[in-house]
């Protein structure tokens, strides 16, 4: 089955999203573009996935836990798993290592956790977009550890990503693809950094606001709508495959 | 002025890549940002910074770095370490934060 996914879309507890950024409003958008695969990725935060996943599989949507983790070297990485046990241990992690600055919601933004109805239950009071004590290299292997998917996020933008903290990727960098935004092409990418051939890139929205869920996504040939097969078509292992990102 | 003659003005640890201690130092390139070091460091610069992953290394050879100073404390990964030694690129450390060994330096080169 060919699948639209968008795995990265930022929430109302990321502080930088816009407060339109509801679960129910992300799936009931990511239903009219035509995804069949999301992930709620938030700034050092999984909170949103169970909500997330609820609503979504009414509408035959599958999404995936995950955060976009913000490194020691302030590098934004997509962590993207899939059982609940496996998100309450990325949750632990970016909890126990996080550097703990209290959030100015006036000057950041709100973080705040929301039921379906819309309702606060929650606000988290420390910066959810500070860099863990971890290293790039630490949390990759974190998540693999405990099964997860480890994506370097935009590495070609200037800002926070693995290009503009450390220069170039790494070549011992342990990844399972590289998320290259809208503004680059995967060949122009490739001139610059001496990464693997078998380098799978992958292209999202990194949303922030609603009308951008599904504006950019990448399709990918999957055997069933599973994380399974996710991985499998990242790792170029099984039946499951991308179609091509240029 | 060497690197030698910095690390003891300066009372910095050295960590590795002690065959590179007799390298002219002729200035200095404060930057945590490695994309900005790869465009903007002279060469025979000391490069002051918090990184400690392995692409320090990569950067301060193509940009030929007399010697790297790692800021509060900080330590070079085990890989860092491999690669300053077989470069023969010193790295170095003190407690201080970067804007007052920043300064120390300055002052340290401008005065000679």
């Amino acid at each position: 089955m060919i699948v639209k996914a968008d795995l990265h879309i930022h929430s109302v507890l990321s502080p930088c999203a816009d407060l339109e950024m509801s679960p129910v409003n992300i799936v009931t958008r990511a239903a009219q573009m035509g995804l069949a695969l999301i992930a709620v990725t938030d700034h050092n935060c999984t909170l949103h996935g169970p909500l997330t996943r609820s609503l979504a599989a009414r509408q035959g949507i599958y999404c995936l836990f995950g955060a976009e983790v913000n490194t020691r070297e302030e590098i934004h990485c997509l962590c993207l798993v899939d059982t609940e046990e496996q998100r309450l241990a990325l949750q632990d992690y970016i909890e126990q290592n996080i550097t703990r600055i209290p959030n100015k919601p006036e000057v950041f933004g709100y973080q705040v956790q929301v039921n379906e109805q819309e309702e606060i239950v929650q606000e988290i009071d420390y910066l959810l977009h500070a860099a863990l004590k971890r290293s790039i290299d630490e949390v990759a292997g974190f998540v693999h550890g405990i099964g997860g998917v480890f994506i370097p996020a935009h590495v070609d933008r200037p800002k926070y990503s693995v290009t503009s903290q450390l220069g170039f990727v790494p070549p011992s960098l342990q990844y399972d693809a590289l998320e290259i935004s809208k503004n680059s092409l995967v060949e122009q990418f490739r001139k610059s950094n001496p990464i693997k051939p078998n380098t799978q890139f992958i292209r999202n929205s990194d949303s922030h606001f609603i009308h951008q869920v599904g504006s950019t996504y990448t399709e990918y040939d999957l055997e069933n709508l599973s994380f399974k097969c996710f991985k499998e078509a990242l790792l170029g292992q099984g039946h499951s495959s991308v179609l091509p990102v240029v | 002025m060497t690197v030698k003659d910095v690390v003891e003005a300066l009372n910095l640890k050295v960590y590795s890549g002690t065959a590179g201690l007799n390298k002219e130092v002729t200035g200095g390139y404060t930057s945590d940002l490695l994309s900005d070091v790869m465009g903007n460091a002279p060469a025979g610069a000391i490069w002051i910074t918090l990184q400690t992953h392995v692409n320090v290394m990569a950067v301060a050879t193509l940009k030929d770095i007399s010697a790297v100073i790692l800021v509060k404390g900080l330590e070079p990964e085990a890989n860092t370490v491999v690669q300053s030694n077989n470069e023969e690129i010193p790295i170095l450390g003190t407690n201080l934060q970067a804007f007052e060994i920043s300064g120390m330096l300055y002052n340290l080169i401008h005065s000679k």
